[in-house]
Formats: structure tokens, C-alpha cells, sequence
């Protein structure tokens, strides 16, 4: 039963990590174009190197 | 980057010309827009390949400095410096194979970030968060955990619901305080009592050792009903978002009326106190102001929820937001810019929309039922049990049991899901819902009354005999016609034009709405319009007719073609059993080949705009429900009378503002399927109604008699929860 004390905390934290990882992804705008975001990747440009 | 705008601001040629009053506010204005951020509408881009050609074009081009563009919305965004004028952008887009269209900045603000949007979806993610979390410990304490274990996670359950419920439910507290305090009840009441219950009865039972706490289910509740919420809301912003577009491609541009008295399209950003502009018969005005010259009878409904015009003469005031309706007005402008009349015309779509509510919606019905039942039933459970067994504490336990086991998880998602499913469904199909409850009126109709031109026909009519005519007879048309927003004599006038041919000079032009327009030339009264006002027999042909003086009327003729899908929009609707009526403000001889060609039996020709309305109120009034179909100024009383109403993309902005639902796309063919499915909508909400009624039947009997636990009411929220939103889904 020891290891509850660990776990529960560590459980917690991590899903803590996804809920500001969405926070982050909400506020910075990523939900903007879900679409546009599908079809980027498929694009040429930029494959060669990082855009600057 | 104000800084960088400021240097800037000597070199911007708006501010040199703006006038002296008000011209520092104003010049910050104009500078911010130039430099900023130009929106354009791209509706043909589908594809990664349309992305990265839009933005190596733009971002090629000399002066932007940056473009990205909105898949999902189908839009570029650019910031552009100095001198970039949209125009030049559309024209390089059209250059490489892209349709594009300007976006007025002014309208789309409220789309770019949807702040009550991402604050459900905020406190959604909580939510989620906090119920898989305590679901987890729930599941350990179901298994069988025992006391000094089961206390430990009570708490710490109680240590990660009690923040998210004071967090996440809050939508539901203030939309229930709301109702409470105006002595109503709404579904958010037992939903907010139900939450608060379960959380203080779980709390209390966590300090004195008890086996069941139900911050689960307050949790899950909570998880549901505001994912039903976001549903709702994602619907409504998308079809906000798109009428905001359609807003938004008529820039509004007031026509100023330049020192040699031609006209001139400016944006109404751009107007300030003291400049001149005209407005057309339905148009609506862009600014406070008074009126220089011309009479003509004005809508203030909007403003004022008068629903008779008035006149409008000479030296009268008028408010932005006001609706020209019968003739030209020269205004001279008193209060201009976003301050006054953008932000109030904002509020104006606002509150049109909010004044519609006259049809109890189905989620209303249910909720007036169910709320006060809820209740009820909780209290007979608490007076009964303490009646029987005399425990507080107990039946205090069994009346929180029966209302979180009652409580409408599956009936908040009852209705949202499948509008969510049916929305999406026609606006691929490009139909736009604007009004919540437009899809269950639409499921009830039986009869459908279409108008002819501009809806049953491009409202392109091409004038075909102006080779018969002078060319002074074509010069007063041309004037007279200029005046009008009806499409034969827009296509007139811009076809004189082309001819090269000067409009004649007339004075006291009237708008006659239904009739036509007159005007005095010289002496001579010379009207131009429908053929029995102007005391001529009426040919086979569409067509307008010209006075001049006492001489006899000329016919200018036209030939409109027909709506892309029109054949197989009538077919369908009479193949689903609906009357369909032809009520035109044409011709007898057109209307009837038109209706002879797509086999409408009940057809009216010549009707003025007041018979309309009073067809369309003499069907209701019979007992049927109408669906109206039209697109102009002479439909909008009908539109308004009817049960709902649709009219295209193309329509009058009077017009479409009194339409529930908007056509986006060219073809009307979709409108038979859509007829369908609303009336599958409605069927579908029903059933979900049955299934939550179903379950309900089951649960509260279990709750009454007390053998209700946490995880049997986890278990029915979630079943049925899923199998609605499942329901809701085979609509797609």
C-alpha cells in the first residue's frame, strides 16, 4: 500500500502535464485551422530545410 | 509594432485627408487598418497545394509581410504594409487562379478569436480531467477498498472535484441564479442543485466515514452536460461565423457623393461628419445623419420595434441600423466610424435575433416538464423517507441519489448532438442554420411558397431589346433604373451603360416599392416599371416598361435562366408530399411558364409585397406551416410571416436577415434533402428523449427505494449518454 503514496501523486501530475499541455496548445492558437494544419504537412515546401 | 506605426504616420495619405474634427482618434484608426491586417475570402482553395501557392504569391509580393492561410475557414490572412490595398491583392490571387474576395475587418473580429468558445472548452478539459482522475479512484474504491484506504481516496477524490466543480460547473450556476432570480426554472436548476448536492452530501459523508460518495458522478455530470454545452455552442459559432463572413464579403461600402454629383463606393470606415452619401432602397444606413434630399419610408423596426414605416422627408434625422425602403435618400452624414455605427449595427443583428423567439423549442418543452419533476420527486423521496425511517441523514442520501440519478445527462445531450450532427450535415451541403429551433420548424412544414425571380431564377436577367429603343428613351431608363436595388433594373442600367449612353437628369426620383420608380424630367413625369401602373398591357415576356410623359409605354424585355437545381428542389418537395406554391410580384405570362415548366399547380402572378405576406399568413392561419423561399425586399414581410424561412447567399441583406436559414451555395436543389433532414433531426431528438425517459423509468424506481450507489448511477450516466450521442450521429 506503500506505493500508493507515490503513485497517486505521480498519476495526478502527469495528467496535470496533459491538462497544460492543452492549456498551452488552446491559448496559442493551435485549434485555429484543423484542416489547414491535415493538409500542411503533405505540402513540398520547406522539406529541404527548417522554414526560417 | 505601434511603434513601427507611428514613424509611419506622416507618410499615410488617409490621414492627410481626413478633416481637422476628431482627426487625431480617427488617423490612429485608418493607420492601424492600413498596416495591419487585410482578410481575404478564398472559397475555391481545397488543398495543400492551394496553401502553398496562396502563400508564395502573397508573401512574393512587394509590401506583405505576412500571409497564412485558414484552411478551415477558407481565408488568407495577410499584414500588409503601406499602400497594399486589398484590391491589388484580390487582382495578383485572380492572377494565379484564385477566386478571391475582400473581407471587411470591421465584421470578422468576433470570429478571429472565439473567446466564450474556448472558455467551455477550458473548463470542459478540466472537467475531463478531474472525472478520469476520480473515476480512477472510484474504480479502486467499487473493488472494494476498505476504510482507512477508502477515506484516504473520499479525500483525495473530494481534494480534485470540489475546485473543478466550483471551476467548471460555473455555466451552469449563473445560467440557473438567472432563471432563479426572474422566478423561472430552466434545466439549468436542478442540474446546478444536483452538482452543489452531490459535492456537500459526498463531503460531509467523506468526514464522517460513510461508504458512498458521489464525486464522480457530480464529475461526469458536469463532463456531459458541458460537452452537450460546447456542442451547442461550436454549432452556433459556426453558423455565426459564417453569416459574419457573408456580412463580411459586403464590405460595407457607403456610396459618397462626389462634388459633380456622380457617386463614388467607399468603405463606411472611411466616412466622417459632413460627407454626403446615398442610400438605396434596401440598403440599410450606414450612419447617423440627416437627410439632405429625397423621400422615402423608413424601417425602424430594429430600432425601436415599431413594425410600421415611417416617412422619411427632407431635414429628417436617421440612425444607422435603419432600413431605406422605398427611395433614394441623399444623406448628409453627423456621426461616422466604428464607435457609432458599427458597434450598433453589431448589436442590431444581436437583438433581431433575439426578437424570433416566439416558438417553444423542444429542448424548452422538455426542460419545462422535467425541472419541476425533478424537484418534486426529490422532495417526495426526502419527506418520505424521513417519514419512514425518521434518519435525516438517510433520506437527505436518497433525495441527492434520486436527483444526480435524474438528472438530465442524457437529456442535456438529447438536443445539442443532433443539431450538432444536422448543422453540419446541410452546411456541407451548403445550407447555413442561423436560427437555433429553424431545423425543427423546418421538420414541420407541409407547404413551401417559392418566389420567382432571384430565387427560382439566377436574379440575372439580361435586358434583350435595347436596339428598339432612342437613345433619350435610354438615357431616362438609365437614370431612372439606377436608382432601383431590383435586379431587372440593375441589369438595365449597367447595360446602358456599357452602351456608353449618359443617364439623364431628373429630379423628385421616388421609388415606388412593388411599382417602380418616377421622376420628373423637365415637366414630364417619366416612370419606369410594371406594366398595369404604367397603364400598358402586360406581354409574354419579363419585362419593365418606360413613360415619358403622356406617351405611350416601351417595353424593355428580358430573359432570366433558371436556378441551378430548381428543377429537382420542386420534384423532391412535391415527391415528399408538400404543396408548392409560385407567388411572384412578375408577370402573368413568365410566372406561369415557370410554373408550368416545373409543375407548380398553385401559382400567382403580379402580387404586390403586402399579398405576399398576406398568402403566406392566410395558409398559416389554414393551419398549414410555410416554408418561405425568397430573396428580396418584396419577400421580406413574407419571409417574416412565414413559420421559417430561407433565402440565398445573393439575397437582399434585409432579406437575409429575416431568413432562418441561408442558402450558401448556388444550387437549390439541397433544399429537399434538407426538408428531409430536419424532419429526421426531430425524429431523432425525440427518440433520444425516449431513450432518457427509458432510463430514467428504470433508475428512479432504484433511486426511490434507495438501493442506489455511485456506481450504478455512473454506470446509466454513461450508457445512456453514449447511446444518445450515438443516436445523434447516424444522422451524419
Amino acid at each position: 500500500m506503500q506505493m500508493l503514496a507515490y503513485l497517486i501523486p505521480i498519476s495526478l501530475f502527469l495528467g496535470g502535464l496533459g491538462l497544460a499541455a492543452f492549456f498551452w496548445a488552446l491559448r496559442s492558437n493551435q485549434f485555429e485551422d484543423p484542416d489547414g494544419d491535415g493538409q500542411r504537412f503533405l505540402a513540398d515546401d520547406w522539406d529541404d530545410k527548417p522554414k526560417p | 509594432m505601434s511603434g513601427a506605426i507611428s514613424t509611419t504616420a506622416s507618410g499615410c495619405p488617409a490621414c492627410v485627408a481626413a478633416p481637422p474634427a476628431g482627426q487625431i482618434a480617427d488617423a490612429g484608426k485608418k493607420r492601424v487598418d492600413d498596416a495591419a491586417e487585410i482578410s481575404l475570402s478564398l472559397p475555391t482553395i481545397h488543398c495543400a497545394g492551394c496553401i502553398s501557392t496562396v502563400e508564395r504569391v502573397l508573401n512574393g509580393t512587394q509590401g506583405v509581410l505576412d500571409a497564412r492561410v485558414n484552411l478551415s475557414l477558407k481565408r488568407v490572412r495577410v499584414r500588409a504594409g503601406d499602400g497594399l490595398t486589398a484590391e491589388t491583392l484580390v487582382r495578383i490571387l485572380e492572377g494565379a487562379g484564385y477566386e478571391a474576395h475582400e473581407l471587411d475587418a470591421g465584421q470578422l473580429t468576433a470570429t478571429q478569436t472565439d473567446r466564450a468558445g474556448r472558455d467551455l472548452l477550458m473548463r470542459l478539459a478540466v472537467a475531463g480531467f478531474a472525472m478520469m482522475n476520480v473515476m480512477l479512484l472510484s474504480v479502486a474504491v467499487w473493488s472494494g477498498a476498505e476504510a482507512a484506504t477508502r477515506d484516504l481516496f473520499h479525500w483525495i477524490s473530494a481534494a480534485i472535484a470540489l475546485p473543478t466543480i466550483a471551476f467548471s460547473a460555473q455555466p451552469f450556476y449563473s445560467n440557473a441564479w438567472a432563471a432563479v432570480s426572474a422566478r423561472r426554472l430552466n434545466m439549468d436548476v436542478p442540474i446546478s442543485l444536483a452538482i452543489l448536492l452531490a459535492a456537500a452530501m459526498s463531503l460531509y459523508e467523506t468526514t464522517q466515514s460513510g461508504h458512498h460518495a458521489y464525486f464522480d458522478a457530480a464529475l461526469s455530470l458536469t463532463f456531459f452536460l458541458l460537452a452537450g454545452r460546447y456542442l451547442d455552442h461550436r454549432t452556433r459559432a459556426v453558423a455565426r461565423s459564417a453569416a459574419q463572413e457573408l456580412a463580411a464579403l459586403e464590405v460595407p461600402r457607403a456610396e459618397f457623393i462626389l462634388t459633380d454629383g456622380n457617386t463614388e463606393k467607399r468603405p463606411v470606415a472611411a466616412l466622417s461628419p459632413g460627407d454626403k452619401i446615398r442610400v438605396r432602397p434596401g440598403g440599410r444606413i450606414p450612419a447617423d445623419g440627416v437627410i439632405a434630399s429625397g423621400t422615402s419610408d423608413i424601417d425602424r423596426s430594429l430600432l425601436t420595434g415599431e413594425t410600421m414605416p415611417v416617412l422619411a422627408q427632407q431635414g429628417q434625422k436617421v440612425s444607422a441600423g435603419e432600413v431605406n425602403l422605398t427611395g433614394p435618400l441623399d444623406i448628409t452624414v453627423s456621426a461616422a466610424g466604428r464607435d457609432s455605427s458599427l458597434s450598433r449595427m453589431a448589436e442590431l443583428v444581436a437583438a433581431s435575433e433575439g426578437g424570433r423567439n416566439r416558438y417553444t423549442s423542444l429542448a424548452d418543452w422538455a426542460a419545462r416538464i422535467y425541472a419541476p419533476g425533478v424537484h418534486l420527486l426529490a422532495l417526495f423521496a426526502f419527506v418520505g423517507w424521513l417519514w419512514a425511517a425518521g434518519d435525516v441523514r438517510l433520506a437527505l442520501n436518497i433525495a441527492v441519489a434520486v436527483l444526480i440519478i435524474t438528472c438530465p445527462c442524457a437529456l442535456g445531450l438529447a438536443v445539442p448532438a443532433v443539431t450538432t450532427a444536422a448543422s453540419g450535415r446541410l452546411f456541407r451541403k451548403g445550407m447555413l442554420i442561423k436560427d437555433g429551433t429553424a431545423l425543427e420548424r423546418l421538420a414541420e412544414i407541409d407547404t413551401v411558397v417559392f418566389d420567382k425571380t432571384g430565387t427560382l431564377t439566377q436574379g440575372a436577367p439580361k435586358p434583350t431589346n435595347l436596339s428598339d429603343h432612342t437613345p433619350s428613351q435610354l438615357a431616362v431608363a438609365a437614370a431612372l433604373a439606377a436608382q432601383s436595388s431590383h435586379p431587372m433594373a440593375q441589369a438595365l442600367a449597367a447595360a446602358i451603360a456599357e452602351r456608353g449612353i449618359q443617364p439623364a437628369a431628373l429630379s423628385d426620383i421616388r421609388e415606388v416599392p412593388g411599382h417602380g420608380v418616377q421622376a420628373i424630367l423637365g415637366k414630364d413625369v417619366v416612370r419606369l416599371g410594371r406594366a398595369e401602373w404604367l397603364g400598358a398591357t402586360a406581354g409574354e415576356n419579363s419585362a419593365t416598361w418606360l413613360q415619358i410623359g403622356s406617351a405611350a409605354a416601351a417595353e424593355f424585355t428580358f430573359s432570366d435562366s433558371l436556378r441551378h437545381g430548381a428543377r429537382e428542389a420542386v420534384a423532391e418537395l412535391v415527391r415528399q408530399g408538400k404543396d408548392v406554391h409560385l407567388v411572384s410580384g412578375d408577370a402573368r405570362a413568365p410566372v406561369q411558364a415557370m410554373a408550368r415548366s416545373l409543375g407548380i399547380s398553385s401559382w400567382h402572378a403580379a402580387t404586390l409585397p403586402e399579398e405576399k405576406a398576406a398568402f403566406v399568413r392566410a395558409l398559416s392561419d389554414d393551419g398549414h406551416k410555410v416554408l418561405m423561399v425568397g430573396d428580396g425586399l418584396n419577400d421580406t414581410a413574407a419571409l417574416a410571416a412565414a413559420h421559417v424561412s430561407l433565402s440565398p447567399a445573393s439575397a437582399l441583406d434585409a432579406a437575409r436577415v429575416a431568413a432562418d436559414i441561408v442558402l450558401l451555395g448556388q444550387s437549390l436543389a439541397p433544399l429537399g434533402d434538407a426538408a428531409a433532414t430536419a424532419r429526421k433531426a426531430t425524429r431523432r431528438i425525440l427518440e433520444n428523449f425516449a431513450i432518457a425517459a427509458a432510463y430514467n423509468a428504470v433508475a428512479i424506481p432504484v433511486a426511490l427505494l434507495g438501493f442506489a450507489t455511485p456506481l450504478a448511477a455512473a454506470l446509466a450516466m454513461s450508457a445512456s449518454s453514449i447511446t444518445v450521442s450515438l443516436n445523434a450521429l447516424r444522422l451524419r
